[in-house]
């Protein structure tokens, strides 16, 4: 053993190390016990391989414990238990009209809370978190509606999609009257100004007036005499200040050269009954409601 | 041989990492200090004992127990105050108060809080009592040690560990009176109907108050407290502290009867300050980390100089200031007030304003608007305007308010409250609960000029139905901007 050194100023012996030549270390030992408690922890950590899941063996599996705990098993639990707590609920809402949900004040913090999260996964990359829609993807909070705004019209366009490919979906499309060599050029601009004077918001009186026979001859049949739409076809009403694809007069221009035709999926078995219902009753509560 | 100090005596016999501990047989102390400390263990005790079987009348359907910290409905009770799980900042208010306070008390009179009133130390003394009832007190138990185990040794050892059981029974069994209504728990651990949740933290605080009360006892300062390692930013030159006052106690030696006092010390090295001192430590060597300043070196200090014959105050409550001054003809004045001090107290005057502000300011109806986020506004079919919010009242009260919303500052806005069909409706608020309403506010298009651009701020008013009183909120309303 080497010679202990004792430091003259506080009379404690030193480690014996010495930094930057000079620089020594008072040796102020732990207590012995602190050595038994991490002694202590290393066997409380044994305990733990056998308590729970620890160690992988040769033949692909692991040591599973003494409760054969997993946190996937319990995972799983909690998500039984979060399921059978909403069972009441769905099986409530599978009993109530789509019409009837809002007006039931035990069902309605479930639906809207329940809708917003099924909306946001499944609805909200077109319409958007909210429902506030973009150009082409409706705006679901007002109060206009391409195809219909109770809240049995919004289930069946849940439920089938907009020219979606499923035999029951809402397929009528605008024709490409431009595209298609239906109007030429200045009848599309004619009747685009027509178009924009049933909001007021024409800046050619006389290509309105042109537009008139146009409008009449081609888009009446769908869009109707006075051009209010018809929730039948999908056509819009033209008459509002909302315009699903710019309301300007180079959009009206392309909407009657290239015609429209958005399409939206069929979440028919895609999503089950139960929540396509609570989604119909949650985008009806968003304020456009019928 | 002068020891200088206990560690450096462990440390030339283990040269190894980790030292073994050095028992300290504490010696009873008799005087001002003892007597003072005696005090403060039965208020202290008395209080942590029997403050939760204090009753409150608070009314029908809520717990009559005037300290209860009702984790179970997240609801802290404290006499007429009741707080909130929300409301925990009053609780971090009155941890920085109680941080601030120790500050002061420490920069005014050391670690006042460590010698006299920390549980560590009045638990320990409480140990050291009972030790002292069983075993004698610091010759006996040092020489029942050393002694071979006898029966006298085995029935004395087992009458102390049992006693500390029992009391470390107790302080967990008061513990859990705590966070339960006290007289129908104390019948459930008795009838076996209590909590598992209960059982176990008496049982984890029997363990521990044996554990660190009557077995590690200074190690608990000297090692695991971080307290000790703030001191020494807590103090300066003007604190008062527990002091060896070398000047007059130096050059030391013993002394005898009739002999002069002259050209020495009054310090007859006794060691009767090393005896009573419950961290075993020679408070002789100056200001040091293991020094819990409990005082009983004082007392047992002036007893020895009343004895021989010299004036008290040999080791006494002192400043450094004091202590390294030139000359101790005269004792250099204590300033308690000081920068440090006023400090402290201005901040703790401060935080404890602005808690009884909050408090007296705190509503029992809340009311917070949140702005649908998306869409921002919706532009409606006939050129109105519409915007949605979540309003949420809040009724901290224990009965159910009825409430009416209103709108303030929108000329002509209509509000719609989803899921009420008729217009202004009463909304109930069942007590202690919060209810999130869905609103949508429209502003017709005929009005839409008067907005504000983007951004026209107006109110929420909830109107309580019973008595019409108040309480506003504000919003804005949100629309596109100007063109």
């Amino acid at each position: 053993m080497t010679k202990r050194e004792i430091d003259s100023v506080t009379g404690v012996e030193t480690t014996g190390h010495v930094w930057d030549g000079d620089l020594k270390e008072l040796n102020k030992p732990l207590p012995r016990w602190w050595l038994y408690v991490l002694y202590a922890t290393i066997v409380w950590a044994v305990g733990y391989w056998i308590v729970y899941p620890a160690w992988p063996t040769l033949n692909d599996t692991y040591t599973k414990g003494m409760f054969d705990y997993s946190q996937r098993g319990e995972v799983s639990k909690e998500v039984t238990a979060g399921k059978a707590a909403q069972a009441k609920y769905f099986e409530l809402i599978a009993a109530t009209p789509v019409a009837e949900i809002e007006k039931n004040q035990e069902l309605l913090p479930f639906v809207m809370a329940g809708g917003a999260a099924v909306f946001g996964d499944n609805c909200g990359p077109c319409h958007g978190k909210g429902g506030g829609g973009a150009v082409g993807y409706p705006n679901l909070n007002d109060d206009d509606w391409l195809w219909g705004g109770t809240a049995d019209q919004i289930e069946h366009t849940i439920q089938y999609g907009i020219r979606s490919g499923h035999p029951e979906t809402r397929d009528m499309a605008m024709p490409r009257f431009g595209l298609d060599g239906i109007l030429k050029p200045a009848e599309i601009v004619d009747a685009a100004q027509f178009v924009l004077s049933l909001s007021g918001k024409s800046t050619d009186a006389s290509a309105a007036d042109r537009g008139k026979k146009i409008f009449a001859d081609n888009c009446a049949a769908c869009h109707g005499e006075d051009g209010k739409g018809n929730q039948d076809m999908g056509a819009p009403n033209l008459t509002d200040g909302i315009w699903l694809y710019g309301g300007k007069l180079e959009n009206v221009e392309k909407t009657i050269e290239t015609g429209r035709g958005g399409v939206m999926p069929y979440w028919t078995g895609r999503l089950d009954p139960v929540t396509i219902k609570m989604l119909a009753a949650y985008v009806h509560s968003l304020g456009g409601g019928k | 041989m002068n020891m200088m100090n206990r560690t450096s005596d462990i440390a030339t016999e283990t040269p190894g990492g980790y030292a073994g501990r050095q028992k300290v047989y504490p010696k009873l102390a008799h005087g001002t200090f003892r007597k003072l400390k005696w005090g403060v263990m039965i208020v202290t005790l008395g209080i942590y004992y029997l403050l939760p079987w204090l009753r409150w009348d608070r009314g029908p359907n809520l717990p009559d127990q005037a300290f209860l910290l009702d984790f179970a409905n997240q609801r802290l009770f404290f006499g007429p105050i009741e707080i909130w799980a929300q409301e925990l900042y009053y609780i971090t208010g009155v941890l920085i108060l109680s941080a601030l306070g120790l500050f002061l008390v420490t920069a005014v009179a050391g670690r006042v809080w460590c010698g006299y009133a920390c549980p560590q130390t009045v638990w320990t003394d409480l140990m050291i009592t009972v030790e002292r009832f069983w075993q004698g007190d610091r010759n006996a138990r040092m020489r029942l040690d050393s002694s071979p185990w006898t029966f006298e040794k085995v029935w004395k050892k087992t009458g102390t560990h049992i006693t500390w059981l029992l009391i470390g029974l107790a302080t967990g069994g008061a513990l859990v009176f705590y966070f339960r209504d006290a007289p129908t728990l104390a019948r459930e651990l008795v009838t076996g109907d209590a909590p598992a949740i209960a059982y176990a933290f008496m049982g984890i605080f029997a363990g521990t108050t044996y554990l660190l009360g009557g077995i590690a006892r200074e190690q608990v300062c000297i090692y695991m407290c971080p307290w000790p390692r703030i001191q020494g930013a807590m103090f300066d030159r003007d604190s008062l502290l527990v002091t060896y006052r070398d000047w007059r106690g130096e050059p030391r030696g013993p002394h005898k009867k009739g002999q002069a006092w002259a050209g020495r010390g009054d310090c007859v090295d006794c060691t009767a300050c090393v005896t009573v001192c419950p961290m075993g430590i020679d408070i002789r060597n100056g200001s040091q980390l293991e020094c819990i300043q409990c005082a009983l070196c004082i007392d047992a200090c002036d007893d020895i100089m009343t004895k021989v014959g010299r004036p008290q105050g040999l080791i006494a409550y002192d400043t450094f200031r004091n202590v390294e001054a030139p000359s101790h003809e005269q004792r250099v004045p204590v300033r308690i007030i000081r920068p440090r001090t006023l400090a402290y107290t201005g901040l703790m005057l401060l935080v404890g304003g602005l808690m009884l502000t909050a408090w007296l300011n705190r509503a029992v109806l809340e009311v917070n608007v949140l702005h649908d986020r998306n869409p921002m506004f919706v532009q409606l079919s006939d050129g109105g305007l519409r915007n949605g919010y979540v309003v949420k009242l809040l009724n901290k009260e224990h009965d159910t308010r009825r409430v009416r919303l209103k709108l303030a500052d929108l000329d002509g806005a209509q509000l719609q409250i989803v899921g009420f069909q008729e217009a202004d409706p009463v909304i109930d608020i069942v007590p202690d609960n919060l209810r999130a309403l869905k609103v949508f506010v429209t502003v017709p298009s005929a009005l839409r000029d008067k907005l504000n651009g983007s951004s026209t701020p107006f109110r929420f008013e909830v109107i309580d139905a019973t008595d019409g009183s108040i309480l506003d909120h504000d919003a804005t309303f949100r629309g596109p901007a100007n063109e």
